[in-house]
């Protein structure tokens, strides 16, 4: 370790024309990178470009068809992810793996045991978590149980389990995806004394203001191949965005003026309570009208998830009512209320999203399998269901060697797109969306942004909810800022700036603190 | 030492190549572990035989011999089988939406009295075939859903476990079928002039016609059960009700976000699955018993466990698996009097079917599968890179 420092960083892993296909398509062709000692690599590239395909080869996971990948100069096959990790390799996966039922402790050893004789140590666990935990700023409790956790202590642990392996290779396939804009903030602290430290990192994320800000250097890849790489500093946005997608991105959608219609979508005091019973929704207010895009601001775990839940169906209300269309809706089924023609694209992609054996083309009949058009008599219509699914497949871009593929290898970006193709097309009288465009590319989110703009100036009524403060600056007519289960304030988009919503979603005020 | 590893090694190359022709030649890949399950369970069980101190290919040979080697001994091998594809259909499609259900053994006895009863009442003999016939399998097939629906209620009623109630309703329709049998004082269901415990007999208009007199009789039950598997496969593949079915069992969280009752389909599922084990019931009763005796279907039940797991849970594959499975059972007689091997090497051999179908790692292992599996993926990759 004591020969790393000086002059050009030695590489400690080399990936060398490294290919890879699945059936139907070429995932990584011919792909090469070099990580340093201490950098900071950012992989970049649209939905399914292949970047999950390359890391998971470097963590064993896959095979490679072709190419060799060095580790500390020395060539490695690994069989699995074991062999990695005996090389000092780590990976938070984009879907985190850790056990819920089990403490922080548990999940950490787990695989990797520390005993003293047949029994678990989990004193001496513990302190070399917690020493962990002190070198590098990762505040984890080792007794918490993992289920009552937030996604950004999870992810802390999911780090502090790599550590713990002596990692000092970590992979990092979109972390930052979930995490809400403070715990961004958290995790790049933690990142930076972690290669302060000597551990070098792969980076993969759509966020280009995140590559701009910690990148060292800059991996592009489309279509399974590279297409450039770049260092932090002559990059803009612009450049890495339209270099990913390979034309013009727009970031921010115009769109014209509203013209809200009549009310469409109206809840009164109502009331959620959460899994464990507790009331996260207390009294909720909203009006929304058809034509316009209302959306809700608001630090993740204020109510958002049983507030969506509750108007859509899938939760029971504690109190209060909702109405849709000039009925009142409260606690109808699911299957009702989609029928009046509302749209839920739900926030949680693979426990609601989509059934992840299933086909491409059943997923994107997930909830309309039983209408006239794809079952007669209740016999399904396979003929009619792949042509929609063709249909949908080509207009939302999803990139796919065909619709009786499974859902499951697809791209985590591609997977959104089939439930957003799903949930944007019908007759459709509100839109409910939850976290839209989270792990979509750039290009991916302009057209979803697009898609939605149009619903609305056809008189959709949408209720947006994103933890996306530009998502929601960039598409809502008016804001709502969701705190402790009730709408704090509402504000017109026009009028609304970061700061005020920042305020008033860290104190529920706009006079900043009670 | 040299010579073992060269049987080793021919070994694992038959292996490879038994592979290779099962899952490219005859397009078997879903199927392969438990064609290889079998073949293991066979070559294990005549390690056994040999221990015993008998050529196991003698003994092998009187069994096939007693499965099918004559017209009467094919006809009693599938006669033997089919009931076993009711009660594997009760696993299979529960299977498909979520649910384990394994009182399949319960199912049988419910659907089993139900259509005796319904069989020996004294109108039926005033009916013509062609209604009383269709009215007992009827009775049995209902008595098995409503046995199996049970536990699909008081899952979506209380969370209870289906495991749970379905072992617990299998005691509970054992201990009552038995008493009302047995019981001469009152007399409930026991046929009072026989000296072994019985119920009546069902009418002479309700017996299904026989197909050839073998030992056991092979009737037109046949034709009704290899049906109900078709009608399986088309509803799970192709029908809205199938997909709803599928969708509940892969995924219920979304599957209730699209709409989807759940509750509903658990409790519809479990009664199909009852109900399939209560038709199977009904045709033995009407084509081979005649009344019922609670022993009947002792260990069908879970026999049928065995088959569906065999079968992958495919409907159509669970005609094939009950075939195999009925006809060894019934061919083993032949070995122990011409082999002196007893019948219960049979159902050890079975039972290991069942081990290594249920630990496929042992079989993939052996049969070096997980190497093979992936040369679909490496022929494209050459493919894509050219
Ligand atoms: N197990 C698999 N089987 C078949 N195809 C796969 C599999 N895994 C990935 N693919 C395909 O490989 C391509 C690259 O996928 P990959 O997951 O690497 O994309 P990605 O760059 O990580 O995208 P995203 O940003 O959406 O996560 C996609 O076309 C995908 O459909
Ligand atoms: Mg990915």
């Amino acid at each position: 370790m004591a020969q790393a420092s000086g002059g050009a960083a030695r590489p400690v892993l080399e990936v060398e024309g490294i290919t890879k296909a699945f059936p139907g398509v070429v995932a990584n062709d011919d792909v090469s990178l070099t990580l340093s000692q201490g950098e900071i690599h950012c992989l970049l590239g649209e939905n399914g470009a292949g970047k999950s395909t390359l890391v998971n080869m470097v963590f064993g996971l896959y095979r490679p068809d072709r190419g060799t990948i060095k580790v500390r100069g020395e060539e490695v096959h690994f069989e699995d992810s074991g062999d990695a990790i005996a090389r000092g390799i780590g990976m938070v996966h984009q879907h985190f793996q850790l056990i819920p039922v089990f403490t922080v402790a548990e999940n950490i050893i787990l695989g990797n045991e520390v005993t003293k004789g047949a029994f678990l140590d989990l004193d001496s666990a513990r302190r070399q978590i917690d020493s962990l935990a002190d070198r590098y700023g990762l505040a984890v409790d080792p007794d918490a149980t993992v289920g009552d956790l937030s996604v950004g202590e999870q992810q802390r642990v999911e780090l502090v389990k790599a550590l713990f392996r002596d990692a000092d290779i970590l992979i990092l396939d979109e972390p930052t995806a979930v995490l809400t804009p403070g715990e961004v903030d958290d995790f790049f602290g933690v990142v930076e004394s972690l290669t302060g430290q000597g551990k070098s990192i792969i980076f993969i994320t759509h966020k280009l203001r995140e590559v701009l800000a910690v990148a060292d250097r800059i991996t592009v890849l489309r279509a399974g191949q590279v297409v450039g790489t770049a260092t932090a500093e002559g990059a803009t946005q612009q450049s890495l965005a339209n270099l990913m997608v390979g034309r013009d991105v727009v970031f921010r959608v115009d769109k014209a003026e509203a013209d809200p219609g009549a009310p469409v979508l109206r809840t009164q005091d109502l009331r959620v309570a959460d899994d464990r019973g507790v009331e996260t929704v207390t009294g909720f207010d909203v009006e929304v009208r058809a034509g316009e895009i209302f959306g809700i601001a608001g630090v993740e775990g204020n109510g958002q998830r049983e507030l969506v839940e509750a108007i859509c169906g899938m939760r029971p209300t504690a109190g209060g009512r909702v109405e849709m269309l000039g009925q009142e809706t409260t606690d109808w089924s699911p299957r009702k209320i989609n029928e009046l023609g509302v749209a839920h694209v739900p926030e949680n992609r693979s426990k609601h999203g989509v059934v992840a054996q299933y086909t491409i083309a059943d997923n994107l009949v997930l909830n309309r399998y039983h209408h006239r058009k794809f079952s007669q008599r209740g016999v399904r219509n396979t003929g009619a269901i792949n042509a929609e699914a063709q249909e949908l497949v080509e207009q939302f871009d999803v990139r796919t060697p065909g619709v009786d593929a499974v859902i499951d290898t697809l791209s985590g970006g591609n997977q959104q797109k089939v439930i957003v193709a799903r949930e944007l097309t019908g007759d459709l009288k509100a839109l409910v969306v939850a976290q839209p465009t989270r792990g979509l590319d750039v290009g991916s989110i302009e057209f979803i942004h697009r898609k939605i703009i149009e619903l609305r100036d056809r008189g959709v009524a949408v209720l947006l909810v994103s933890a996306e403060l530009d998502e929601i600056l960039s598409l809502s007519d008016r804001i709502g800022v969701l705190y402790r289960g009730r709408l704090a304030g509402t504000v017109n988009a026009a009028d609304a700036t970061r700061e005020e919503l920042g305020l008033l979603m860290a104190t529920g005020s706009s006079e900043g603190q009670r | 030492m040299n010579g073992a590893r060269n049987a080793n090694a021919g070994i694992g190359r038959a292996a490879s190549q038994i592979h290779r022709v099962l899952t490219e030649a005859w397009r078997l890949q879903p199927l392969y572990v438990s064609l290889y399950a079998i073949l293991l369970s066979f070559v294990v069980g005549g390690v056994l035989i040999s221990i015993i101190g008998v050529n196991p290919f003698t003994a092998y040979w009187a069994l096939l011999r007693g499965m099918v080697g004559g017209g009467d001994e094919i006809a009693g091998s599938v006669a033997r089988s089919v009931p076993f594809i009711g009660s594997a259909l009760a696993l299979a499609f529960a299977f498909r939406a979520g649910l384990f259900n394994i009182g399949a053994e319960g199912q049988l006895l419910a659907g089993g009295i139900t259509a005796a009863y319904v069989g020996a009442l004294s109108w039926m003999s005033d009916l013509p075939g062609i209604v009383a016939i269709p009215l007992i399998l009827i009775a049995g097939t209902m008595g098995g859903a409503i046995w199996g629906g049970i536990p699909g209620v008081l899952r979506t009623k209380t969370g209870a476990h289906e495991v749970i109630s379905t072992i617990m309703l299998n005691s509970l329709v054992l201990f009552g079928v038995r008493w009302m049998v047995n019981s001469r004082d009152p007399v409930v269901l026991r046929d009072t002039e026989s000296t072994v415990p019985r119920t009546d007999s069902i009418s002479d208009t309700a017996v299904l016609p026989e197909l050839v007199d073998s030992q056991p009789v092979l009737h037109v039950g046949l034709f009704a059960l290899v049906g109900i598997c078709f009608v399986v496969a088309f509803v799970l593949k192709r029908t809205t009700f199938g997909f709803e079915v599928g969708t509940v069992g892969l995924n219920p969280h979304a599957s209730h976000y699209a709409g989807i009752n759940v509750n509903r389909v658990i409790v519809a599922s479990m009664a199909a699955s009852g109900a399939f084990a209560g038709l199977a019931a009904a045709s033995e009763i009407s084509g081979t018993n005649g009344f019922f005796q609670p022993g009947t279907f002792f260990l069908m039940g879970f026999d049928g466990i065995a088959i569906a797991l065999l079968a992958r849970t495919n409907p159509v594959a669970i005609i094939a698996a009950a075939l195999l499975w009925g006809s060894m059972l019934s061919g083993a007689p032949l070995m122990q009097q011409e082999a002196d091997v007893s019948i219960d090497v049979v159902r050890i051999i079975q039972a290991m079917v069942l081990l290594f179908v249920a630990a496929d790692a042992i079989v993939r292992y052996l049969f070096r599968v997980r190497e093979l599996d992936q040369s679909p993926f490496k022929a494209t990759s050459i493919e894509g890179a050219v």
